[in-house]
């Protein structure tokens, strides 16, 4: 296996314009204001962070669902265009976090999964349903689900079925928006299995959103941890869990909950509330509810570096 | 993979087909059963109203205008309901009637509802701008009072039951218009269509195979109650001599002939009005239950 890229970002930047109401001039929001990175085949990318930070906006940019407003965007070495969306969409298919919405309620299963070749087309009727029975079979259901409609199955079945229709064009990158968030927490695992099993058997590379940490470490091999439409932290996973440099990630771990009893927990509690996205603090976006504000955070905003294993702070924790 | 999951759709009951549900919710609301009924009827002398009256709609009686109906003192069993001023039996014009109003209602339902779904779907997913265009030309032919701007489309275009039918036509799109477009931006937002997008469907597939079938209750039911107002205002429009022309047995164009006689002969102003009056209460029950029947928010579980 290689470890090119299959998909690269540099500086992805979404900005939507609000009105600001009769007569003012509309003000830019910038959901996601500057991101970087790559994903590699069979490898997973992890974006956490909290509501509002843009996650999901990041998302939609990158299964070509909306725009870039800045920065580029590459699928095997080619920048992505809007012009070449219809050609290059077959390889970046991406799963929502709704089971419940993301299914077509007046179509049965066999036409959901296919439904992406009737529209791209190159497959005669018999094998488009060989191939959607194929892959039914792959996400663990059963051949006779294929006649039925969406409203007949439980939520962690219809995430099944969203994850084998997102599969059936074969992808290269799939973008998984939070799959597993609206899930019992035992069927959450299932269908973690169920993604881990069949990246490794297809060399998937998977951009994974979520803003739960303890999947995260479940699944990730990178993760990128952001903040108000900016990249504060990213780096390998064990590296991230064990050593996290940026404060508000060193925050974000300690309110996920341990299931070791005796272990000694501090809990870091962030003071005052997520600036707008509106108006985002001048310097570090962060430096309102950062605990270790210098003077020197309000005014200059600190970068991220380009070690492998980098956070943008002035002061890191874990240093060394 | 994990069969312990995959059996959870053995605990899931398979639910009854869509029409036998369909017909369990319409049974509770009895109104809309009678007004099936009536219906059902009303559909069978449509198509078959010229065998089964007793006498031809045009035929002329001269010996026996005005003939009272059968109960009253001079009425015969002949003509059951009467005869009208030139002669021609009550009955036989109210049953060839029902295929004109049906007609009618048929006729306008499906332009008005095609025309308005294919704008309504395309307000619904153009650009901001042309469905402000659309959407205000609709709200211009709803200010006007609908029969009122029939009434001036028929004076354009010439007083004929077809293009009466136009009018109404016209007179009625905007409804399906405004119906179409709000489920059509309500549905547009769930990831189902997203989904269908990042798979590469094109504008019309979104349209008319994604988004359509999921817009189509409402539709349904308020193509039912415009049945009975397409109904209703091609009689006025006969009434005022803008409709269906005579001899034509319309029940709103027998009401304006007869409109002299009222005083001396109430049998023939009276019947044709009961027989609108009962149509379109009929189809208006029916559409209720419909409506009840198709919303998924008034189901139990």
């Amino acid at each position: 296996m290689t470890d090119t890229p299959v998909m690269q970002a540099t500086d992805l930047q979404r900005h939507y314009e609000v009105s600001g109401g009769f007569l003012r001039k509309p003000r830019v929001l910038k959901a996601v204001a500057g991101v970087d990175f790559q994903v590699t085949p069979g490898k997973t990318l992890a974006v956490v962070g909290e509501s509002g930070c843009g996650k999901s906006t990041l998302a939609r940019m990158v299964a070509m669902i909306e725009e870039p407003t800045e920065g580029t965007l590459t699928l095997n070495g080619k920048p992505v265009h809007p012009a070449d969306w219809a050609d290059l969409r077959q390889s970046v298919q991406i799963v929502f976090q709704d089971p419940y919405g993301s299914l077509n309620p007046r179509q049965r299963i066999g036409a959901i999964l296919m439904e992406p070749l009737v529209i791209n087309g190159g497959l005669t009727r018999p094998e488009r349903e060989t191939k959607a029975r194929e892959m039914l079979k792959l996400v663990g259901l059963r051949p006779e689900h294929f006649d039925r409609y969406p409203h007949m199955f439980s939520g962690g079945q219809r995430q099944r079925i969203a994850i084998a229709r997102a599969l059936m064009l074969d992808p290269k990158v799939l973008v998984l928006d939070e799959p597993v968030s609206a899930l019992d927490l035992s069927i959450q695992s299932a269908i973690l299995n169920l993604l881990l099993g069949l990246q490794e058997r297809l060399q998937l590379a998977y951009l994974f959103i979520s803003h739960d940490l303890s999947v995260v470490r479940h699944v990730a091999d990178e993760v990128i941890v952001m903040y108000l439409g900016r990249a504060v932290e990213k780096g390998p996973k064990d590296a991230l869990f064990a050593a996290p440099q940026h404060p508000y990630t060193v925050a974000l771990l300690s309110a996920t909950p341990q299931a070791d009893p005796t272990g000694v927990k501090k809990r870091i509690k962030l003071k005052g509330e997520l600036p707008s996205p509106l108006a985002v603090p001048d310097g570090c976006a962060f430096a309102p509810r950062c605990w270790k504000v210098q003077d020197r955070c309000r005014r200059e905003r600190p970068l991220l570096g380009d070690a492998p294993h980098a956070a943008a702070c002035f002061f890191p924790e874990n240093q060394g | 993979m994990d069969d312990a999951l995959s059996a959870e759709a053995e605990i899931v009951p398979d639910r009854p087909g869509a029409l036998r549900e369909f017909w369990f919710y319409f049974r509770e609301n009895r109104g809309a059963v009678i007004g099936l009924w009536i219906f059902a009827v009303f559909a069978l002398l449509a198509v078959f109203g010229p065998w089964i009256a007793p006498h031809s709609a045009t035929q002329q009686f001269r010996a026996d205008a005005l003939v009272p109906p059968v109960w009253q003192d001079g009425g015969s069993w002949k003509y059951i309901l009467g005869t009208d001023p030139l002669g021609r039996d009550m009955l036989s014009r109210l049953i060839v009637g029902a295929r004109f109003s049906f007609f009618v209602g048929i006729v306008v339902v499906v332009v008005a509802a095609t025309g308005g779904i294919l704008v309504g779907l395309v307000a619904g997913f153009a650009p901001k701008w042309l469905d402000s265009i659309i959407m205000r030309i609709m709200d211009i032919i709803l200010a006007f009072p609908s029969l009122l701007l029939a009434l001036v489309l028929v004076a354009i275009l010439g007083p004929s039951l077809t293009n009466a039918m136009i009018a109404i036509a016209i007179v009625l799109q905007p409804h399906y218009v405004r119906l179409t477009r709000a489920s059509v931006l309500s549905e547009r937002q769930k990831d189902y269509v997203t989904s269908a997008r990042v798979a590469g469907a094109g504008y019309f597939r979104l349209m008319f195979i994604t988004v359509l079938p999921n817009c189509l209750a409402p539709i349904i039911v308020q193509g039912a109650l415009s049945f009975s107002t397409a109904i209703l205002d091609a009689a006025a429009l006969g009434f005022l001599g803008m409709g269906a022309q005579p001899p034509t047995p319309e029940w709103g164009t027998m009401l304006a002939e007869a409109r002299e006689f009222i005083l001396r002969a109430w049998w023939v102003v009276t019947f044709p009005g009961l027989a609108i009056l009962v149509t379109v209460l009929a189809i208006n029950l029916m559409g209720d239950g419909l409506r009840d029947a198709l919303d998924p928010k008034l189901k139990r579980s």
